[in-house]
C-alpha cells in the first residue's frame, strides 16, 4: 500500500463517508434517481414473497424504487440523502424519513422484513459495516428477515471490469453531463459542463457479506450472486 | 408524514430503545396536512393487527383529532357482510394515511430529544454528540 493510501485508509470513518457518500448522493439525487427505475429480480422476487400487511423497512432507500412493487405491505423507507427522501416520499402508501443507517429510529425486534439495497458497501470500515448490517439485523422480529445488497469485486463483464486481484476499497466515478441550457437556470442541478462526482465503495468478495451478517450475531438464511452484487437473506441469530 | 409512519418511529439515539418511555414520539407544535389517497380497505384490515393501538389513541388525541374507540376495531367493525367499507374504516384511512404531519418537531419522551418534521419529512439524523 503506497503511503498516501495508508494515510486515507486511516482517515476512514462517519467524516469520510460525509464527504465521499452522503454529499455526493444529496448532489447528484436527482440525477442519479433518473437512472434507478428497473427492480432487481432478487429483491423485486424476495418483496413480492411477503404477505399482504407485512410492514418493514426500506434502509438507504434512495429514490424508493423497491417501495412501488409491492402495494400490500407497508414500507417506511430511509436515507441519509435529504433530496433522495424528498423523490422517495412520492411511492404510496409507504411513508419516508432522513436517518442512518448505524442510528436508525425504529423500534427494536419488531419489523417482518428489511431491506438495504447498495448501502453497506458505503460504509469505510470494516466494524462500521458489521455495525450497520447488525442494525438492520436488530430491527427485525424472530423469524424476520432482512436482504441485504451489496457490490461485487467479482465482475470482470461489467465494464468497471474489477476482478479478484483489485482493490475493494475503491472511488467510483459518477458523470453528470453538462447541458448548455442549464446555464440559464439556476433551479436545476445540471452543470453547464460534463461534472464528475467520486463516491467510496468498498466491493464485497465472495462469501464476505455472509461473514459480515455472522459477524452482526446474524444467521445466512440463502445468499448468491446476481449481476455483479453479492446478496443474503439473513435472520437474527438466537441470542 | 402520514400519521401511520409514526406507529413505527422510535428515538434514534441508541440508550432511549430499551426505554418505553420513547415509543411513541410526541408531535410538538405539528402542523397537520391531509393528503387524499385512494382508500385500500384490505391494506387497513391487514395492517391493524400490527398497529399499537394504544400509541395511535395517544398520538391521535396529542394532536387534538376525533378520538378513538377504547379497543381496535374488529374485522366485522370494519367491513360489512357485503365487503363494502364501514364508516369505521374510512375513518381510519382518513386518520392512518391522509392525515400527516406537514411541519413540526417529534419530541422523544425518554431523553427529550427533537426530531424536526419540514415539507413532511421528518429528520432523525443526529448531532455528532449524540452519535
Amino acid at each position: 500500500m503506497a503511503k498516501n493510501e495508508q494515510d486515507e485508509a486511516l482517515s476512514r470513518g462517519e467524516g469520510y463517508e460525509e464527504e465521499h457518500v452522503h454529499s455526493v448522493y444529496e448532489q447528484i439525487a436527482s440525477h442519479f434517481s433518473s437512472t434507478r427505475y428497473k427492480p432487481w429480480p432478487i429483491i423485486e422476487r424476495f418483496l413480492k414473497s411477503l404477505p399482504a400487511g407485512s410492514i418493514g423497512l426500506d434502509i438507504g432507500c434512495g429514490n424508493g424504487k423497491y417501495l412501488a412493487v409491492n402495494p400490500d405491505i407497508f414500507i417506511v423507507g430511509s436515507d441519509r440523502s435529504h433530496n433522495l427522501v424528498k423523490i422517495a416520499s412520492q411511492h404510496q402508501p409507504h411513508a419516508v424519513a432522513v436517518a442512518d443507517i448505524l442510528d436508525l429510529p425504529h423500534q427494536v425486534h419488531f419489523f417482518d422484513f428489511a431491506i438495504s439495497i447498495a448501502v453497506v458497501h458505503h460504509l469505510s470500515t470494516p466494524e462500521r459495516r458489521i455495525e450497520a448490517v447488525r442494525s438492520i439485523l436488530q430491527t427485525l422480529k424472530p423469524g424476520g428477515q432482512a436482504l441485504v445488497y451489496v457490490w461485487a469485486l467479482e465482475q470482470e463483464s461489467s465494464r468497471r471490469g474489477w476482478s479478484e486481484k483489485d482493490d475493494q476499497d475503491v472511488m467510483v466515478p459518477w458523470v453528470m453531463k453538462g447541458s448548455k441550457k442549464a446555464k440559464n437556470d439556476s433551479n436545476s442541478e445540471t452543470p453547464s459542463t460534463d461534472k464528475t462526482f467520486h463516491r467510496y465503495y468498498h466491493l464485497y468478495r465472495k462469501g464476505e457479506i455472509e461473514h459480515d451478517v455472522e459477524a452482526a450475531g446474524g444467521k445466512v438464511v440463502e445468499a448468491g450472486y446476481e449481476k455483479d452484487n453479492w446478496w443474503a437473506i439473513a435472520m437474527r441469530g438466537e441470542t | 408524514m402520514k400519521l401511520l409512519t409514526l406507529n413505527f418511529l422510535t428515538c434514534a439515539i441508541k440508550t432511549c430503545k430499551s426505554n418505553p418511555a420513547s415509543f411513541p414520539l410526541h408531535p410538538k407544535d405539528a402542523e397537520l396536512e391531509q393528503i387524499e389517497i385512494d382508500m385500500n380497505p384490505i391494506f387497513i384490515r391487514n395492517i391493524l393487527p400490527r398497529l399499537d393501538w394504544v400509541a395511535l389513541k395517544t398520538l391521535s388525541s396529542e394532536l387534538g383529532l376525533a378520538s378513538l374507540p377504547e379497543d381496535v376495531p374488529t374485522e366485522e367493525e370494519l367491513m360489512g357482510e357485503d365487503g363494502e367499507a364501514t364508516q369505521t374504516l374510512k375513518d381510519l384511512h382518513v386518520l392512518l394515511m391522509e392525515t400527516g404531519i406537514a411541519s413540526g418537531r417529534l419530541c422523544c419522551g425518554a431523553c427529550g430529544h427533537e426530531y424536526a418534521v419540514k415539507e413532511g419529512i421528518a429528520n432523525f439524523l443526529l448531532p455528532s454528540h449524540l452519535v
